[in-house]
């Protein structure tokens, strides 16, 4: 299944290789053309049938981690995330570390031996460290040096009966479904963006948008989904099993209310069960995108994905296939409907 | 003035869904300028065609507010904020969704410690009994905007909006009585300002002026017990030093220091400690666009009780003609 | 210029001022100094001072039927204190341009630049007449006044609001090569960015390198983000300051002072480019230290990674002990390896094109 392969793939922020070159591959032959961009983006075009408008679709091939910040005269490795983590989540996990992928644990002092204060505490990411077995500082230091990047070691898994857990759904499941997107050809220009560095601040997208600077773009993501004891309702951002989410506005960017009216539509109109998202915390690559050049018309549409950036994230299977149905039906309905589209753009003259 | 503060104040026009002021001050300007636009995020730009230099005046015509996120059984509304709102300021008051639905706003009663008041715990009361007949009215999404009657308090006018209606009002002043210059001018009616000077980055972009002046209104120092700062209510328009988004270019300010002293009206200083404007955005644009701001002291920002003085507006709007002309 | 010791351009250069956003007066005097090295000098409308040195004649580094654009920048702005308010009694109230940390400002002589320079102090609340739980809280820029010793009436004649404070400093040489002056962050990169120059007068090099002495780093970025979209470059190298190793401080986040500069790792630079630095310096026997920088590095790296269709972007960082007082402390071997691997970097850049 593609996205067990591609969320088995390592790819921490600013070494997102592994995965461009995965895509690279499973998608050469159903793109006119292919590039990666000075940043490391990997951008896709697919010319189209009659070019009326250009359509961005992005998502970003990073995912959360670490990297090797120092060594310890005993052989165990000092770190510090990249991107956004919990690290309540860390202690006791399996990581692998560098290009080697050599595996390793994440320790700290086991429970018996804290003191009173510091149980009630928790364990901050600067005392941790991770254990590959180096006894001395000069093997570790040798095996993995200085600036070596540090993901998640973290099986797929099938859990019960619909749902899948996996480390970076956020956002290999965006990198996915753009992926069978991209098999069709539709009459208007499509490009497909597979962003570097968003979890450490949106950087890929930003030279993205200047470079393709669409008409559209729609951002494809996993989000946090919060349906989980101890929140209530109103507070949940989204829901699992649910149906794809629309995000009308979050930190970064304010979705077009004309995009995100025909989507709503179009998922109405092929009866796909839709979610908007509940809070209006977080961001992702449409914020970039949103305020590049003279500005571009985005909407962000996601998969809910419980306890995102760790190393067990859990989405459901029908959210997935429910994102892919409306993504289909989103762009055929944007061939179809070629005038009204236009009408949504009438604005999008950059020169003034 | 005041009427047109009045006008464009009471007009709805919450981030993200600034359609009916758009309209509203579309209006006013129809046929005063030698073209209209409406950029890709919304922003109005009215241009007055010239062979001098190009000259960029923008003020935002958003303004904060609250969207509904969530709706439960009984139809109370959960929201959240759109730009910088204060939950202390936001308890009790009316707000008014763009169809005109009024709704209350307050807080759950089992909250023991009004200090852990958060906006995740208060609510939108529509008088609906059910999540249906809510649904009627208001979908999630929705943006709602906070009501506050647009009147006169001695020489001060009290609104809501007036960050930065006050500041759209002087660009609709000064283009109702085009200055005499051979400037091309481009005034930029901006949206999303207070999502993060959206709209002033992206029309900055697509004009790429010679310099620009933003409008907006500004905090003062001239309340009971508050935290030092210059500027008063009534000292005049206040030339903006710096604040959290940017340094006002040194070219600019004392372009408008000048034109003020030309003018003789009186001005003051402002550094701006917390929020930036617009300008923020617009000065880092392309290879860099020098940047300024005539700022409206401005007490209880962000507040449906703002209030600026009229004469400071009104010697606003001549002291941006002086500038257009001056340039 | 060209026959100046390094010491002695870092002290021309730390005695101007130049806080963020008022940076004038530097600009001129480094367009000054470009001009001796460079082909071309300019200063733009943000008083960010460009160089261009042209590649040599016969040197391969074309991208596109062009030269190569290697742009080297250093920010030549400095933190400072402003006016913020004068009360009746002739005290100025301040507010900061930067990070400064007011821990540092008690009792510390300042200059007033208004419309000419005044000496002041800046004074607090005595400690007898504080409270205990006071005594304990560090002290807030809001506690702070500056006392010139004239009246108020007199003082608004020559000082006014939005007027410069800042710090009184003396140059000072220390033992073993070091130095102390303030704004060693970043002058120590501003002469780093001349002692490339010089170096590069004396080795081919097959790209358009231009210099650049940047405004406002310590605020907004805005000269790095101007200058690097203006200029368009290929490849930017940042030089900047970094912490130097003292006391209490983890060995992670400092570096040696005299051991080179510290090579920046992590996702916004390039790794390519950062590891033939490495192999540059290596090559070259230049001492040098690894900075491994999870996300934002905290210099106009920033922002020139993500400059139009991205930059790829590598960061020099001198140790600077100290940083943001009046007694940053450098050593002089850091800022030369400096300018020596920069500038043998440029010239192997185009000799190994595959890096780009």
């Amino acid at each position: 299944m593609l996205l067990k392969n591609l969320t088995q793939i390592n790819g921490v922020s600013g070494n997102e290789e592994k995965v461009r070159e995965f895509i690279k591959k499973e998608i050469e032959n159903v793109a006119d053309e292919i590039k990666v961009d000075k940043v490391g983006n990997l951008i896709a075009y697919k010319k189209g049938t009659a070019s009326k408008f250009k359509l961005l679709l992005s998502a970003h091939m990073d995912e959360v981690g670490f990297i090797v910040t120092g060594h310890s005269e005993d052989g165990l490795i000092k770190f510090r995330p990249v991107g956004g983590i919990d690290q309540r989540v860390l202690p006791g996990k399996r990581v692998v570390v560098g290009d080697k992928g050599l595996k390793g644990v994440i320790g700290c002092k086991p429970i018996h031996l804290q003191e009173k204060d510091e149980r009630d505490k928790n364990i901050k990411i600067k005392s941790m460290y991770i254990d590959i077995g180096c006894d001395k500082r000069d093997e570790a230091e040798k095996l993995a040096g200085l600036g070596e990047y540090i993901a998640f070691d973290s099986k797929f898994t099938e859990l019960g009966s619909d749902c899948i857990k996996a480390k970076a759904l956020d956002d290999r499941v965006g990198c996915a479904i753009i992926m069978e997107l991209l098999k069709q050809r539709y009459e208007f220009d499509l490009y497909a963006s597979f962003t570097v560095q968003e979890e450490i601040g949106l950087r890929g997208s930003e030279v993205v948008g200047y470079q393709i600077n669409p008409d559209i773009a729609i951002v494809i993501e996993g989000t946090t989904c919060s349906d989980v004891p101890g929140i209530k309702e109103h507070e949940y951002s989204t829901e699992l099993g649910k149906g794809p989410v629309i995000t009308v506005m979050d930190r970064t960017a304010y979705a077009d209310k004309d995009v995100v009216n025909f989507i709503y539509d179009t998922a109405r109109k092929y009866k796909i069960d839709v979610q908007f998202k509940k809070t209006t915390t977080g961001g992702n690559d449409a914020g970039k995108i949103q305020r590049s050049r003279c500005g571009v018309k985005v909407a962000s549409i996601s998969v809910p994905c419980r306890y995102i950036h760790s190393p067990s994230s859990v989405m459901s299977r029908k959210d997935y296939e429910g994102c892919i149905k409306l993504m289909e039906a989103v762009l055929k309905e944007l061939e179809n409907n070629t005038d009204y589209t236009l009408k949504i753009l009438n604005g999008g003259n950059c020169n003034v | 003035m005041f009427e047109t503060i009045k006008k464009l104040a009471g007009s709805f026009g919450v981030s993200g869904s600034e359609e009916q002021i758009r309209e509203v001050i579309k209006n006013e300007i129809d046929g005063k300028v030698d073209e209209i636009k409406v950029d890709a995020l919304g922003n109005l730009i009215a241009v007055k065609k010239g062979s001098g230099k190009k000259i960029m005046v923008a003020a935002h015509m958003d303004e904060i507010g609250v969207m509904a996120t969530y709706i439960d059984e009984k139809g109370f509304i959960r929201f959240s904020n759109v730009g910088w709102v204060w939950q202390y300021f936001a308890l009790g008051q009316r707000v008014m969704f763009k169809n005109g639905t009024a709704g209350a706003v307050f807080y759950e009663q089992k909250l023991k410690e009004i200090k852990d008041l958060k906006l995740s715990n208060m609510y939108i009361d529509i008088g609906a009994k059910s999540r249906e007949e809510t649904e009627k009215k208001v979908k999630i999404g929705d943006t709602a905007c906070f009501v506050g009657d647009t009147v006169l308090a001695g020489n001060m006018v009290m609104s809501k909006a007036l960050d930065d209606r006050g500041g759209c009002a002087v660009l609709v002043k000064t283009i109702q009585e085009m200055p005499d210059t051979d400037n091309e001018i481009y005034f930029v009616f901006t949206v999303q300002e207070e999502l993060g000077l959206r709209g002033a980055k992206t029309s900055a972009f697509g004009i790429m002026p010679d310099i620009a002046i933003a409008i907006d209104v500004t905090d003062t120092g001239d309340t009971p017990e508050c935290e030092l700062m210059e500027v008063k209510c009534g000292g005049g328009p206040a030339i903006k030093i710096k604040d959290r988004s940017f340094i006002a270019h040194p070219e600019v300010r004392r372009l408008i220091e000048n034109s003020a002293k030309e003018i003789g009206i009186p001005y003051q200083f402002e550094i701006m400690e917390q929020g930036g404007t617009d300008a923020g955005a617009i000065h880092v644009t392309g290879g860099g666009v020098p940047s300024g701001v005539i700022s409206i002291p401005c007490r209880y920002v962000h507040s449906p009780v703002e209030m600026a003085d009229i004469t400071d507006i009104e010697n606003c709007v001549k002291l941006l003609r002086q500038c257009l002309k001056g340039y | 210029m060209k026959n100046m010791k390094t010491p002695d351009i870092l002290k021309d250069l730390t005695c101007s001022i130049a806080v963020s956003g008022h940076e004038e007066l530097l600009a001129r005097r480094l367009k000054e100094i470009f001009m001796e090295f460079c082909e071309e000098v300019w200063i733009d409308k943000f008083y960010n001072v460009v160089g261009k040195m042209t590649a040599s004649a016969d040197e391969n580094g074309y991208i596109d039927g062009r030269k190569m654009k290697v742009l080297v920048m250093a920010h030549m702005d400095e933190i400072g204190l402003m006016v913020k308010s004068i009360d009746e009694k002739g005290f100025i109230r301040i507010t900061s341009v930067g990070g400064v940390d007011p821990k540092i400002l008690p009792a510390h002589e300042v200059i007033i630049h208004g419309t000419r320079d005044i000496p002041g102090i800046i004074g607090a609340k005595p400690p007898h007449l504080l409270k205990p739980a006071e005594a304990n809280k560090s002290i807030k820029i809001e506690d702070l006044a500056v006392d010139t010793g004239i009246c108020a009436e007199e003082l608004k004649k020559v000082v006014s609001i939005g007027d410069l404070i800042t710090l009184d400093f003396e140059f000072t040489e220390l033992k073993n090569g070091k130095f102390s002056a303030k704004t060693v962050d970043n002058r120590s990169g501003v002469t780093a960015l001349i002692e490339i120059m010089k170096e590069l007068t004396g080795i081919k090099h097959g790209a358009d390198v231009y210099f650049v002495a940047s405004t406002q780093e310590e605020t907004h970025l805005t000269g790095a983000i101007i200058s690097s979209y203006a200029i368009e470059p290929d490849v930017a190298i940042v030089i900047d300051a970094c912490h130097g190793n003292m006391p209490d401080t983890s060995k992670e986040e400092t570096y040696a002072l005299g051991k080179g500069p510290a090579v920046g790792i992590g996702p916004v630079l390039d790794r390519k480019m950062s590891q033939t630095v490495i192999n540059v310096a290596k090559d070259e026997n230049i001492p040098y230290q690894i900075d491994v920088e999870p996300s934002d590095t905290g210099t106009e790296a920033w922002a020139t990674q993500v400059s139009r269709a991205g930059i790829p972007t590598v960061l020099l960082s001198i140790p600077v002990r100290y940083m943001h007082t009046a007694v940053e402390t450098v050593h002089v071997d850091d800022i030369k390896n400096t300018g020596r691997l920069a500038a043998r970097f440029i010239a192997r850049l185009t000799r190994n094109m595959e890096v780009i």
